[in-house]
């Protein structure tokens, strides 16, 4: 065994490319940015007077304090995705924050200065219905935690449980700082039923039952006021109801319009009251809400209802305590791209003089949808105040007076569906003199001209450049800021840095900078759909000046098929002026054609479900191109659902003919994936040199599909995983492989002439790679052009597997301008690195005895398992959180890949398969080189001199 | 089997015929499929074709394939002579560029009752009809089963494949099929070979330890030498300052 390890180590060290980031490169390259999802919970530590934390816990089951003057992240705390990690209830309580995690599975407390963890509990099962803290004598010790038929009492120091209650169904837990706790619930349309029970050992005091026909769900329409004043409101008789949770049993009705309130019509009112203290009964004022923009402060007063305000318009009202004082904070609309927001007192609806404060809203984003408001006494005990607004498109802003924007935070972009990176354009002078040859000649006199005047322009652009130079010299360098903006956006000498342009679930788009990751634009899409699904596409580059570059955003309703077009400017993220077409048909299928029209804009095709095709742009020229080409133009459709897999090719009349099917029977088997090939990838080599300098050639089939089959049989014994490889263009299936008693998730990376998968072997119980590779032989049968229609040998196919020692998240190639550097794999891992492992250890023909040939071909000797070196890892100590996808973009250098992994991070590097063969290092030594030079040079010229001299006086002689 | 009279009449009223006849064979082929059903066995589906200049599908009857199921399936195929009528518009399609299609029906082998074997639908595959005729009908048609035994796929390729726009003179070159013919079922893929690996390091293991002084290994051999370069390597390399390393942040 010490043997393999020594060979194996042996091997590496001969043959990989050592790839690692010294420490004074770190971040100089790659950035990365945390995020921490869509706002659920939040609290701002208010236990000590100049705190600057607040509390998220949020829909990606993130638990995190952010800074409030930075808004960055103190720590975060990544839960299990799903509903076993979701987050059910926040509580805070001094320097303790009480979590209840995966409905109801776990309790945990945690200390927010540092976010350590101070217990943890697991609690029975059941599902979770509510949960509060438990206060008595203005100390807060307990906290009460409400399942369906379970009511449990713990500690708040150590989280062990003090008593455990079976109960019937009940649905909130309540508590006013009196010795009782108790459980509320309700027989839909019958009545309310309440027990207290005693803090101290859980006995019921009193049970009550009360009629409320009226009522179906207890949190939604009741709210504890007062001292134990339960008040609902009920939608259908416009009325409040009222009840004493310590004397009556009747409940009291209190028609709205006697109040003189009136209800906008189908609207469901909402009531909101306020505790600050658990340890003590809420306050008698609380919110009512009548109409979307229509809100109430009411105030209890002997039994009696008060109106202490009525605002209107307002859009959010939120409830405030700082020391002694509550305050209501509302927002209310300003003009169209403004609101304003106020504070009223709690206990009298009085507005707090200076403070206004104006919230401005992006026009590229979502409405405010929650107020988070902090507010602090100021030192001549007035209530100061600063607001985090929540707005549609998940994006937190944190206000201070008088609206000074502190920061805002994208959260949208945790959940990052597709991405594509488009090089920047041009600068302005570098576009001048590409638009010369762009245009049409008009006579040699004007061209002569115009070329002189670009070069003036070029040359003044140079010196203002030298100038900036100098001037930046003498400044200290910290001082020197490049700050990207989108005026002095332009592509760099390398095509190093990209606009990324992202799309996230919630329908935010957003451009970022690949070099700083700075967010340069977004745009909020606010009409689409619950459930969509995303494509998008670069219609046009950068690269047809003056035409602004366009991309397409095909956005799907899942449910439905229905689909919307985006068009926009991926620079700058405008919304193009040119109108998509109205889809009214489900669609199918959409393809992006290597067709451009008159203005350089790709043809997108799409499919609708009568197998009608559309064109994108459908010009008079686009169409005439399509009739041309129709014949050779061939797409396939794939039902997972009936197994299906057909081909289709076009017709003049942009109908469409069935011209191959394939049918993998359900009942069997599922499709799980098919990926094709990227469209822009280049392989340089046709084929490989073997040891005895013969060469073996690459099948190189830019239609074949690979298509991952999962049985529906999930039995250890009888499940397996497919492949088929199968050709677009005429369903020709090329290879057709079964791994046995192997289960998915399966990930698959499909590129040049290889198919690398990942699977779980449930023989072994672990986790295994296999690589197919095809090979044409050692002949070429058309070396000019690949035709699919033409190639009737099928392909040598070779396959190898290895085992790998993690499971995986997501996995994708490397790919540069030309396709001569190396591949390697970029393997997302779920501890959250990324590693970058060698294609040539996933090569089937690693032999498994060493021979001369196979030596001399370079091949690593067969060894069954694929190491994880630390060096690998791209991303040293960034770890990517949840990765989903990892993204790749060749840049101008042909050593030089750009990478950017999603999923609840981003994290964007540069990887160098082969190293960075074509860049001269950062630490060259220019001064050297040039002085040799110089030196050797006068030591020539020295020499020749000296030898001439000899000469003369040898003649002489 | 209905035949039209072999007339040279004018393209309209040929079309038309074809429509006919295609409509007569179209009802043969349900039958013949039927019949041909054998007692042994093996049992026998239609192998379909379809070849028009207007590239609507009309599938008839080109042979009957004879599938073996069994651990190792089997299949042959008979098929019938191309008319002279087919041949002709055979040209006619190949020169309009048209498909040469071909249709099995879906079937599951490892049945044991004819009424399980026979699925709905179909599978299809095509060729170009000029490649069709430029190999004078030699093609090769494979059908893949998955795991199960149920046909998934055909596929269908000319040897040679291209289509030059060489005429085929010779209407005898268009007449018999010359089809080889395969069924082909899941390769199983390897899994990683760690027995062989082992084993084969048992054996290096042992060699070495039998006779340590002939059968060392390179490495083993060479070490010092090995070692020695990686040294020099290791020297040379830190003489010179690593890539970015020891950069002053100036």
């Amino acid at each position: 065994m010490a043997k393999l390890i020594w060979l194996c180590l042996q091997f590496i060290m001969l043959y990989s490319t050592v790839e690692a980031v010294f420490e004074d490169q770190v971040g100089k390259f790659d950035w990365r940015q945390q995020y921490v999802g869509k706002v659920r919970f939040s609290h701002f530590d208010s236990h000590v007077q100049s705190s600057k934390k607040v509390l998220v816990a949020t829909e990606n089951n993130v638990f995190a304090s952010l800074n409030t003057r930075t808004g960055e992240l103190f720590w975060r705390h990544v839960d299990k995705t799903g509903p076993e990690g979701n987050i059910d209830a926040l509580l805070q309580h001094g320097q303790d924050a009480v979590l209840v995690v995966g409905n109801g599975r776990l309790l945990r407390s945690w200390e927010i200065n540092i976010g350590g963890l101070n217990w943890e509990v697991v609690l029975d099962s059941g599902s979770f219905q509510s949960a509060c803290l438990v206060g008595q004598q203005d100390t807060v010790k307990h906290v009460a935690v409400l399942k369906k038929t379970v009511i449990s009492l713990h500690y708040l120091s150590n989280g062990h449980q003090k008593w455990i209650e079976n109960l019937p169904e009940r649905q909130a837990v309540y508590s006013g700082g009196n010795g009782e706790v108790y459980a509320l619930g309700v027989v839909p349309h019958s009545h309310i039923a309440i027990v207290a029970y005693s803090l101290e050992d859980g006995e019921i005091i009193k049970q009550i039952s009360v009629e409320a026909p009226w009522l179906s769900k207890i949190q939604a329409s009741c709210s504890v006021i007062d001292q134990g004043m339960l008040t609902c409101v009920d939608p259908a008789t416009v009325s409040l109801y009222m009840l004493d949770l310590h004397l009556q049993s009747q409940m009291t009705q209190i028609p709205l319009q006697s109040l003189g309130l009136e209800v906008t019509p189908g609207f469901q009112p909402v009531l909101v009251s306020t505790q600050p203290n658990p340890a003590r009964p809420p306050l008698s004022e609380f919110l009512l809400q009548l109409g979307p923009e229509h809100h109430l402060l009411l105030q209890l007063n002997n039994g009696h209802i008060v109106t202490l305000r009525d605002f209107k318009p307002a859009m959010l009202v939120s409830f405030a305590t700082t020391g002694e004082k509550t305050v209501a904070a509302v927002m209310s609309p300003k003009n169209k791209t403004a609101c304003s927001i106020n504070l009223f007192s709690g206990e009298t609806g009085r507005r707090l003089l200076d403070t206004t404060l104006i919230f401005n809203m992006d026009p590229n984003g979502g409405k405010p949808e929650k107020l988070y408001i902090q507010a602090f006494l100021k030192k001549d005990d007035s209530v100061g105040y600063r607001v985090m607004v929540q707005t549609e498109d998940h994006t937190l802003t944190f206000i201070q007076q008088p609206g000074r924007v502190m920061w805002t935070r994208e959260e949208a972009l945790s959940d990052v569906v597709t991405m594509e990176m488009v090089d920047l354009p041009l600068t302005g002078t570098q576009a001048e003199l590409e638009g010369e040859f762009g245009k049409k000649a008009d006579g040699l006199m004007s061209m002569v001209l115009k070329r002189l005047s670009s070069q003036l322009i070029l040359l003044q652009a140079w010196i203002a450049h030298l100038w900036k130079l100098f001037y930046d010299a003498r400044k200290p360098r910290s001082q020197v800021k490049n700050d990207v903006t989108i005026e002095n956006l332009s592509r760099d000498e390398f095509n190093l840095q990209k606009m990324m342009v992202m799309v996230t679930a919630s329908g935010k788009l957003f451009g970022i900078d690949s070099k700083t990751g700075s967010i340069l634009w977004r745009h909020y899409l606010n009409n689409i759909s619950s459930n969509p699904a995303f494509k998008l596409m670069v219609q046009r580059t950068t690269a047809h000046f003056p035409h602004p570059p366009q991309c397409t955003l095909l956005i799907k309703d899942k449910d439905t098929g229905l689909a919307t077009l985006h068009v926009f400017n991926p620079i700058f993220g405008k919304t193009s002026h040119i109108s998509p077409p109205a889809l009214t048909q489900p669609i199918l299928q959409s393809l992006m054609l290597p067709l451009m029209d008159q203005d350089y804009a790709k043809v997108l095709l799409l499919v609708d479900d009568q197998y009608k095709v559309s064109a994108f742009p459908s010009t008079k020229n686009v169409l005439q191109q399509l009739q041309e080409m129709a014949s050779s133009i061939f797409f396939y459709l794939i039902d997972s659902s009936q197994g299906r897999l057909s081909g289709y090719r076009l017709r003049t009349d942009l109908s469409t003919e069935l011209i191959w099917e394939v049918v993998v029977p359900t009942e069997v088997q599922r499709i799980v994936s098919v990926k094709g090939k990227r469209p822009n990838e280049h392989v340089h080599s046709q084929g490989r040199v073997m040891g005895d300098r013969s060469v073996l050639y690459k099948y190189l089939n830019p239609n074949l599909l690979a298509v991952v089959l999962e049985s529906t049989d999930l039995h250890q014994e009888r499940s397996f995983v497919g492949i088929l490889l199968i050709d677009g263009v005429t369903g020709r299936i090329i290879h057709e492989a079964v791994q046995r008693k192997a289960r998915g998730p399966v990930h698959v990376v499909h590129s040049e002439n290889w198919v690398v998968y990942e699977y779980w072997s449930t023989k072994s119980r672990r986790n295994e790679f296999s690589v197919i590779e095809l090979y044409e032989g050692m002949e070429l049968y058309n070396s000019t052009v690949f035709s699919s229609l033409d190639r009737p040998h099928a392909p040598q196919v070779l396959q190898q597997s290895y085992i790998f020692p993690s499971s995986i998240s997501t996995m994708e190639a490397t790919l540069t301008e030309k396709g001569i550097t190396s591949r390697h794999l970029l393997i997302g891992l779920p501890s959250g690195g990324i590693l970058s492992l060698p294609k040539m250890f996933l090569d089937p023909r690693r032999p498994e005895i060493v021979t001369e040939q196979s030596r001399e071909e370079n091949l690593i000797p067969y060894a069954p398992e694929l190491l994880i070196r630390t060096e690998w890892f791209i991303n040293y100590n960034q770890t990517v959180s949840r990765v989903r996808g990892i993204y790749t973009a060749p840049s101008g250098l042909e050593s030089t890949c750009l990478v950017v992994a999603y999923g609840l991070d981003i994290y964007q590097t540069r990887v160098y398969p082969s190293k960075q063969f074509d860049v001269l290092k950062d630490d060259y030594d220019y001064m050297l080189i040039s002085s040799v030079l110089l030196a050797l040079f006068f030591a020539t010229m020295i020499s020749k001199r000296l030898a001439e001299v000899k000469l003369l006086n040898r003649a002489w002689r | 089997m209905a035949r039209p009279l072999p007339f040279k009449i004018a393209v309209v009223s040929s079309v038309l015929f074809i429509v006919c006849t295609n409509f007569v064979r179209c009802n043969n082929g349900r039958k013949v499929g039927d019949v041909m059903d054998t007692e042994f066995s093996g049992f026998s589906v239609p192998l379909e074709h379809s070849f028009e200049v207007d590239d609507v599908a009309k599938f008839r009857v080109r042979g009957a394939l004879v599938l073996k199921a069994g651990r190792e399936p089997s299949v042959s195929l008979t098929q019938s002579q191309l008319s002279e009528e087919d041949r002709t518009k055979l040209k006619e399609v190949a020169a309009v560029d048209g498909l040469y299609r071909v249709r099995v029906p879906r079937v599951f082998l490892q049945a044991d009752r004819q009424t399980e074997r026979q699925m709905e639908g179909y599978l299809t595959a095509f060729v170009r009809a000029c490649a069709m005729v430029e190999s004078h009908l030699s093609d090769v048609i494979s059908l893949h089963t998955d795991v199960s035994g149920y046909l998934i796929g055909v596929s269908i390729v000319t040897l040679p494949g291209a289509c030059r726009g060489t005429e085929v003179e010779d209407e005898v070159d268009l007449e018999v099929f010359n089809t080889t013919l395969s069924i082909m079922a899941p390769v199983n893929a390897p899994g990683p070979e760690t027995a062989l690996f082992l084993e084969r390091m048992e054996m290096e293991s042992e060699k070495k330890g039998k006779n340590p002084q002939e059968q060392k290994s390179f490495f083993a051999k060479y070490w010092y030498l090995i070692l020695g370069g990686a040294i020099f390597l290791m020297v040379t390399n830190s003489a010179q300052p690593p890539a970015g390393g020891g950069r002053e942040q100036s």
